[in-house]
């Protein structure tokens, strides 16, 4: 190749997405990464886990236990019981069981909601960034006023003017979590259709539809891709927040924040009520966020992997 | 005949901070015929690629097209409806740009790249239009076309990338290219190849072509016509030869002597141009030329030989054989400037050249 590359060039997000991405540099990259892999393996695990719910838990998450799930004082019992691997909580429900459904709405949310999210984040990004003036004016205002609430709050307020659902949660969290991702967005593609080959496609007489779709979007994915890949263990957190303070997945439904905020309540008697979900939740979102952060290094980085 | 392209009066304004308007490209005309070759050549910043893009309705923002006509066969360019717009460019008229690098799309493969405008342009289905991309690849000399159709850019070098863009812009064979300084980003040698290319296909289309480059010997040797730009204005028009041979205006007569020649000695101290251009914004009322012309007088301070309206457009040739080339001025400028008697015309020294 007669192109010479810059040592150590300080690389344009918009050209971010300029080398075509080969599945043997991704696994090149992905064994100089260890925690990455580690933390692939983990959400591998955990979605298998999640999608086989009702073949590997070996109770029912609702179903309550008076009898052999509580000890002699009503109180929960510890993990390693025979029958509940995990132990139980205080109504005699097994722990083990409602974890494995509550990584199911974890992912579920994290995934849909997030997913929602960069769907219409990308959209709002790309046409306020092609098109610019007004409509860029007007998408950014709004985009600007969404982000300017606490999220917490605005979720809260949200929820409260609807019913408590796993559907609303979802809902909400897409609402709120489109305005990053727009943002950045718009920048790359502010940057990006000033690049001559998009100005030549327009000399070609392409339509703003195909231009946007053929041309700028594929320069967008990786930035997507990597965004996504944190905005889902953001998501997990926000969910498990909306469900520790009461308003997120409705009651008897495990979710691994209900279990944190049940288990603070039984926290001096029954430890592992809390730590069990606690420690699950601060391993996927670590496992998403290292992901991501790998994710970020593989397609950023501006030396071309060796062949 | 109605020319292919009939350019007139055209303005391109950028607003300036101090609530003005710039004219980045000031009352330009010129026409191109179809087949014809037509050079545009002038220094950074004079114009020339604006007038491209300005013709093409691409001027990018905050620039408008706040004057003039652009006829292209006839119709009206400028009230062109936004889908015609999109039909017109790349069916009719298309654009070679500059780096080969970034003109093309570096995340698809090339042969999407040439099929994408000849499915939108000509209704080509994927079969077709691949069997079509793979002979337009053979004829800008391609070599191993069909299996070359699958790589990204990234897979071609910056001589066989042009030829690429050639391919792309000749796909579905437009009456009018645009080339805005398709060599110069590429090595010398390949330069002439990519030159004879252009040439080759602009031939066997029969279309017209607009040359634009800062390099007068790429020029001269292509085209046959060539429009001199300065400031945003055409100073000077006329064939190749007249305008190597017999220039008029002192700008292009300077920048004809700032070309080493072949066979002369070379001087310790380059010739060029001292001073600038005058920079946006500050154009001066005369002619813009004037601050750094040798035989400048009192009239250019006030009068543009540029503007001077056509009646009062000299033929200048001395050949009978000739053309005419169109240099306009008050009959004072054309003295001045050489062209009714011709006065000695000295190059001041400056800096030495890069």
């Amino acid at each position: 190749m007669s192109e010479a590359i810059p040592a150590a060039a300080i690389v344009d997000p918009a050209e971010l997405g300029d080398k075509p991405v080969r599945a043997r540099e991704v696994w090149r990259s992905l064994t100089r990464d260890p925690a990455a892999l580690i933390s692939i393996i983990v959400l591998v695990l955990l979605a298998l886990i999640a999608l086989a719910a009702p073949l590997l838990s070996p109770h029912d998450p609702l179903q309550t236990f008076p009898d052999q799930g509580l000890g002699p004082q009503g109180q929960p019992l510890p993990p390693g019981t025979p029958g509940f691997l995990l132990g139980t909580d205080a109504l005699g429900r097994d722990l083990l069981s409602r974890l494995i459904y509550g990584a199911q709405v974890s992912l579920i949310i994290g995934i849909v909601a997030n997913g929602l999210a960069t769907a219409f984040g990308v959209l709002v990004g790309v046409v306020a960034g092609y098109f610019g003036g007004v409509v860029e004016a007007v998408l950014m205002r709004i985009t600007d006023v969404v982000i300017s609430f606490p999220i917490l709050l605005l979720c809260t307020a949200l929820i409260a003017v609807t019913t408590r659902s796993t559907f609303n949660v979802i809902i909400v969290i897409a609402l709120i979590y489109w305005t990053t991702l727009a943002r950045i967005i718009r920048g790359m593609v502010v940057s990006l259709k000033e690049r001559e080959f998009v100005v030549a496609s327009r000399t070609l007489g392409l339509s703003h539809r195909a231009i946007m779709w053929r041309h700028i979007l594929p320069h967008l994915v990786p930035a997507i891709i990597v965004y996504t890949t944190l905005g889902v263990a953001s998501s997990i957190l926000i969910e498990s927040a909306l469900s520790f303070l009461g308003i997120g997945v409705p009651i008897p439904q495990a979710s691994w924040g209900q279990m944190i905020s049940d288990g603070s309540t039984y926290f001096q008697i029954a430890p592992w009520m809390l730590f069990i979900p606690g420690i699950c939740l601060i391993v996927t979102v670590m496992a998403f966020n290292l992901v991501g952060d790998w994710l970020s290094d593989m397609l950023n980085s501006s030396t071309p992997t060796a062949r | 005949m109605t020319a292919l392209l009939e350019v007139s009066d055209l303005v391109v304004d950028f607003p300036t901070s101090s609530d003005g308007v710039f004219h980045a490209v000031d009352r330009v005309s010129f026409t191109v015929s179809a087949g014809e070759r037509v050079g545009i050549v002038g220094e950074s910043g004079s114009g020339k690629s604006l007038t491209s893009q300005a013709l093409m309705r691409l001027v990018p923002s905050p620039g408008t097209v706040s004057q003039g006509t652009v006829l292209f066969e006839g119709e009206d360019v400028m009230s062109f409806s936004p889908k015609k717009l999109q039909t017109w460019r790349g069916s009719q008229t298309a654009m070679v740009f500059q780096d080969p690098m970034s003109s093309l799309n570096p995340l698809m493969r090339i042969g999407r790249q040439i099929t994408e405008s000849l499915q939108v342009h000509l209704g080509l289905s994927k079969a077709e239009s691949r069997t079509r991309a793979i002979e337009l690849l053979q004829k800008v000399g391609i070599p191993d076309a069909e299996s070359r159709l699958s790589d990204f850019p990234g897979a071609f070098s910056g001589g066989m990338r042009q030829r690429v863009c050639i391919a792309i812009a000749t796909a579905c064979s437009p009456k009018l290219l645009i080339a805005d300084e398709p060599t110069t980003a590429l090595d010398v040698t390949v330069q002439a190849q990519v030159l004879d290319l252009l040439d080759n296909m602009a031939s066997e289309l029969n279309t017209g072509v607009i040359l634009i480059s800062h390099d007068l010997g790429v020029i001269s040797s292509f085209c046959d016509r060539i429009l001199v730009m300065y400031a945003g204005r055409i100073v000077e028009q006329g064939t190749a030869e007249q305008i190597v041979g017999d220039p008029q205006h002192p700008y292009t007569k300077a920048l004809l002597a700032s070309i080493l020649k072949l066979g002369e000695p070379i001087p310790r101290r380059l010739r060029s141009i001292s001073g600038a251009p005058p920079t946006a914004g500050h154009r001066p009322a005369g002619c813009s030329f004037a601050a750094r012309c040798a035989s400048v007088i009192d009239t250019c301070l006030t009068i543009d030989p540029a503007l001077v309206p056509a009646e009062n457009t000299r033929s200048t040739n001395t050949t009978a054989m000739s053309a005419t080339t169109t240099f306009a001025g008050t009959p004072e400028q054309l003295v001045a400037c050489g062209v009714a008697a011709p006065a000695a015309f000295a190059i001041s020294e400056g800096a030495t050249a890069a």
